[in-house]
């Protein structure tokens, strides 16, 4: 087939692109979203097999079926709770693949710069392509696939230790290596030497040193950041993985790896955005890792924590009209959003108004609290999001925290001093009465004191959420 | 004490001993008692002989003074500020008295906080007394009958009894403005269904002082307060006043004026009558009706009208109490002056007097946030120009941006071949459209956009599937395992966006 044909399939496949993301605008609209994706990509697909340029089909067929076969199983056997691992999983397998084009087109430009051109006019496919380009493009060329590499090497090894930490296998605190974010630094710094060295001599151990040091910065940078910190390095990681998509696309001269690096990585720059301005702290903060210190001595907590059992907790919620459910990653933990769906379910059928109330960080993963929900059938007009659902606090006879901390904490906005203050939350202590499910007395993830657990209206439900949640149902009436 | 505190009492290690028909006019028979296993004691006498903790709620008449002890604890209202011979008779008589209108007001304290809860009942009471004189429904009506305006109701001084009020007043339908000299009460006033009254005063509006009272206020802010009120009386249908200044005789705010200026059949109900009313023309404990026609309600016993609802809830403060001072639930009373609430309601102990109390040491509301209140105090004007302001400086920094970027775009082309510039090109508007698109993306979706955004990240199997035919072994062998992990990653991204995107459900 012609390269205009090829071109022109490409650009098909970048609008249905764009449109399996503006899809997700809405959850109707999502599930016709995805197939536009499919499809989309399907069509990328063939339309290179069968174009100009690509060799060995029959092997790359083999090898795509092959990989369909397993991420086929991974996506059907995925716990809804796992999600946060998998989607670093699945950026690691992009940035390791980007790495590896990237060593491809560098491998390839050695060997047609050594022909003489009788030679290179007999080249077929991507050395080709490589053959008719100009010295500064080849310049341009080099800078081009040594970012690829360079971000598809942070990405790798970034989305591995990020995988660790959501899985569980490493340490979710922020650990660094003595010297801190100068060894970081330094590895910046050597990266930026070979970019230089590679630049002008384009041998082969510049770039090796580079890939180093940038799998390095990525483990670095990665175990440094606290577990609270998560749904922003996801998000980060995803982005990185569409820029080092976009750099190798254009190093190959690839319009639609352009085109589909950028939606991507703008998309994941997006939601890390919007995931720091959750949590009122920019992202140089967060890339540092740890929170920023605290300006002063916290202010002190008044109180005690008054504990509550289920015959307390069901006597309220029997009374209460209009219940709303705040869960966090304790919920995820406990695997309890099937018995959160049913204590929903079994309120709403008494008439009462039940409503859940989502912080946009809440869990490990951007969305990952509507995630859960929907798994257990919760339907998704009661799941609201913090501004939609802030100004009804008030109004409110009962609110059940089931597993989250941070994100309820009214030192955000009562102590100035607070490692948290100034972060949007949702203001569950203007409620009448607020139950916390908890697993005991700690102070949780981020160590930040709660003065919610102290207050008047607060009564501590200790257990795990979903034990807690099994012995509650069978109270409620 | 109610049949429920006193089984709560046993529970602390407590016997529990009750005066013959104590609690008859709240509804709380002796039997009721005995089946709780609580004593009748035929006399009052006796039970002061008998017991080591006595409970009470007035303040004690000398005669019963007389009858402590050292060793036997009083716990009632003292009127410790107004009772000095109380006091000495107390001394004396080296006998613990708490007096629970000094418990202090913070957080941890408000489960015996009787005046709130006094005060409580005092609100709830005013408007269904009010409701009681006033001719007219509270809610607005339009009935086949014709159309009945809504009552409007103003409650002076946003306490727990003003709230009250301004609950109970707005669950009947009417309503509700409130004024408080403290306004960082304007948050709890809204949300209770009312509407707070800002004055137009420059100075800083803040009445508030340490322990969650009132301050008095100053001339000019005095006058700027009447002012406000001068002009709302006329509207008015009801006015509940509860202002009260700790330790001081109640401020005049609803001048004979005012009153005259009202309808006739208004309603004022005056809770600060005890300290000499709010209103010019309370008379303490009785109801008056002015020449014009307004009603005037100085009653000041409203708890004691709703004797079953107060004796419950001053039973329960005096249980919290009893239970903040047995720590080991053993029956014994441990008397830790160390504790802020407990020296803070101790007026004597062991012989000695102890009032007044040092302050506490936590205040009872934070103090106000300053940005709220200005917020609230700017003009349309004002308002105007700011958003005008934001709106120059947005297109500033727009403008900047667009500036910036395009002379970076310049630059770039200046030194980039052609064919890099075309790429480019796509590249920057392909971030465009990025940013567009994933703005409109729903916060419930971020999950399974992350997924999708994955699975299409894969196009860099277009780079891989390119190379894998082209040059070396070791091309296609790294081409090969690239093309096989994109492979992965395709399909599990789209189906695992599709699971989740199934489970959204519409209720």
């Amino acid at each position: 087939m012609s390269y205009g044909f090829t071109t022109a399939v490409y650009v098909v496949a970048a609008v249905l692109f764009i449109l399996a993301l503006g899809g997700l605008s809405n959850q109707e609209s999502a599930k016709r979203a995805v197939w536009y994706g499919i499809v989309g990509m399907a069509l990328a697909v063939l339309a290179t097999l069968i174009g100009p340029g690509a060799g060995l089909w029959g092997l790359s067929l083999i090898l795509i079926l092959a990989g369909g076969v397993i991420g086929q199983y991974v996506a059907r056997r995925v716990q809804m709770t796992e999600m946060p691992q998998l989607v670093a999983a699945m950026h690691s397998l992009v940035g390791l693949a980007a790495v590896f084009v990237g060593f491809n087109a560098h491998f390839e430009q050695v060997r047609v710069l050594a022909m003489d051109e009788a030679a290179r006019e007999a080249l077929a496919g991507f050395a080709a392509v490589l053959a008719e380009k100009s010295p500064v493009e080849h310049n341009i060329l080099r800078v081009e696939l040594f970012l690829g590499i360079f971000i598809g090497a942070v990405t790798f090894t970034g989305s591995v230790v990020a995988y660790g930490k959501l899985a569980g296998k490493v340490t979710s605190a922020a650990t660094k290596l003595p010297g801190g974010h100068a060894l970081n630094a330094a590895a910046a710094v050597l990266s930026l030497l070979c970019l230089v060295w590679y630049f002008n001599t384009g041998s082969l151990l510049p770039v090796i040193l580079m890939t180093l040091a940038a799998l390095f910065i990525g483990y670095h940078l990665i175990m440094g950041i606290g577990g609270a910190d998560m749904p922003v390095v996801v998000s980060m990681l995803n982005s990185y993985s569409g820029w080092a998509a976009a750099a190798i696309g254009f190093s190959l001269g690839n319009d639609l790896l352009i085109v589909v690096g950028a939606l991507v990585g703008s998309s994941g720059a997006i939601l890390s955005y919007i995931m720091c301005k959750a949590m009122n702290r920019s992202f140089i903060s967060v890339i540092l890792g740890g929170f920023g210190g605290s300006s002063g001595p916290a202010m002190e907590v008044e109180g005690e924590m008054v504990a509550i059992d289920a015959d307390g907790v069901a006597a309220a919620l029997n009374e209460a009209d209009s219940i709303i459910i705040v869960p966090g990653y304790g919920m995820a933990v406990a695997q309890a959003q099937n018995a959160v769906s049913e204590l929903t379910r079994k309120l709403r059928d008494a008439g009462k108004n039940v409503r859940f109330g989502i912080h946009p960080v809440a869990g490990r993963l951007p969305g990952h609290m509507n995630v859960l929900l929907a798994e257990a059938k919760v339907p998704y007009d009661i799941v609201l999001e913090m501004e939609e659902i802030n100004d009804d606090f008030p109004d409110t006879d009962v609110v059940i925290v089931i597993g989250s901390n941070d994100i309820v904490n009214p030192a955000a906005q009562e102590d100035p001093n607070s490692p948290i203050a100034g972060m949007p939350v949702l203001e569950v202590w203007k409620a009448k009465q607020v139950f916390v499910m908890k697993r005991g007395q700690g102070t949780g993830y981020s160590g930040i004191e709660n003065p919610l657990f102290y207050k008047e209206n607060t009564r501590m439900f200790y257990g795990d959420a979903r034990e807690s949640l099994d012995k509650l149902l069978p109270l409620i009436d | 004490m109610t049949p429920d505190s006193a089984r709560q009492l046993q529970k602390l290690g407590y016997e529990c001993l009750i005066e013959k028909g104590a609690g008859a006019k709240a509804g709380f028979s002796d039997a009721a008692y005995e089946e709780a296993g609580v004593t009748v004691i035929k006399t009052a006498a006796a039970l002061w002989k008998e017991a080591d903790i006595i409970a009470k709620v007035r303040p004690p008449t000398e005669t019963e003074l007389k009858r402590l002890n050292k060793g036997k604890t009083l716990i009632s209202f003292f009127d410790p500020a107004g009772n000095e011979k109380g006091l000495e008779i107390a001394k004396e008589k080296g006998a613990n008295v708490i007096a629970m209108e000094m418990v202090p007001r913070i957080s941890r304290a408000q489960k015996m906080d009787a005046l709130s809860s006094m005060a409580n009942i005092a609100g709830y009471r005013a408007v269904i007394e009010a409701g009681n004189n006033f001719g007219r429904f509270f809610t607005g009506q339009i009935t086949a009958a014709g159309k009945v305006p809504p009552a409007k109701v103003l409650v002076v001084g946003a306490g727990v009894a003003g709230l009250a009020a301004i609950g109970t007043a707005v669950s009947l339908g009417a309503v509700v403005y409130a004024f408080d000299v403290r306004p960082e009460v304007a948050e709890q006033v809204e949300s209770m269904g009312a509407e707070f009254v800002y004055l137009d005063f420059e100075d800083d509006q803040d009445g508030a002082e340490t322990g969650g009272y009132a301050k008095p206020s100053s001339p000019e802010f005095r006058e700027a307060q009447l002012a406000k009120f001068r002009e709302m009386a006329p509207d008015m249908d009801i006015v509940i006043t509860t202002a009260l200044i700790p330790n001081r005789p109640a401020p005049v705010l609803w001048t004979e004026d005012m009153v005259r200026s009202m309808k006739p059949g208004s309603v004022i109900v005056d809770l600060a009558a005890e300290r000499g009313g709010n209103v010019e023309g309370t008379v303490k404990d009785e109801r008056v009706v002015t020449d014009n026609g307004v009603i005037i309600i100085g009653y000041t016993d409203f708890p004691s009208r709703m004797a079953a609802q107060a004796s419950t809830l001053y039973a329960t403060n005096i249980r919290h109490m009893m239970t903040d001072l047995t720590p080991n639930k053993d029956g014994q009373i441990v008397h830790d002056m160390e504790d802020d609430v407990i020296r803070g309601a101790t007026v004597a102990y062991q012989g000695e007097i102890t009032f007044p109390p040092p302050p506490p040491k936590v205040q009872a509301i934070a103090s106000k946030k300053p940005q709220k209140a200005e917020v609230k105090e700017l003009t349309p004007e004002e308002r105007r120009a700011q958003e005008i302001a934001e709106f120059r400086a947005q297109t500033r920094q727009q403008v900047t941006l667009l500036t910036v970027g395009a002379v970076l775009l310049m630059l770039v082309g200046a030194v980039a071949p052609a064919s890099f510039m075309q790429h480019f090109t796509v590249f920057v508007l392909a971030v465009f459209v990025g940013f567009q698109v994933i703005w409109n993306v729903s916060h419930a979706l971020h999950t399974p956009l992350m997924a999708v955004t994955n699975a299409i990240s894969s196009i860099i199997i277009l780079g891989a599937l390119l190379q894998i035919g082209s040059g070396s072994w070791l091309v296609i062998v790294l081409a090969a395992l690239s093309v096989f992990m994109a492979g992965i990653n395709i399909f599990g991204g789209f189906l695992v966006t599709r699971r989740m995107l199934a489970m959204f459900q519409k209720s």
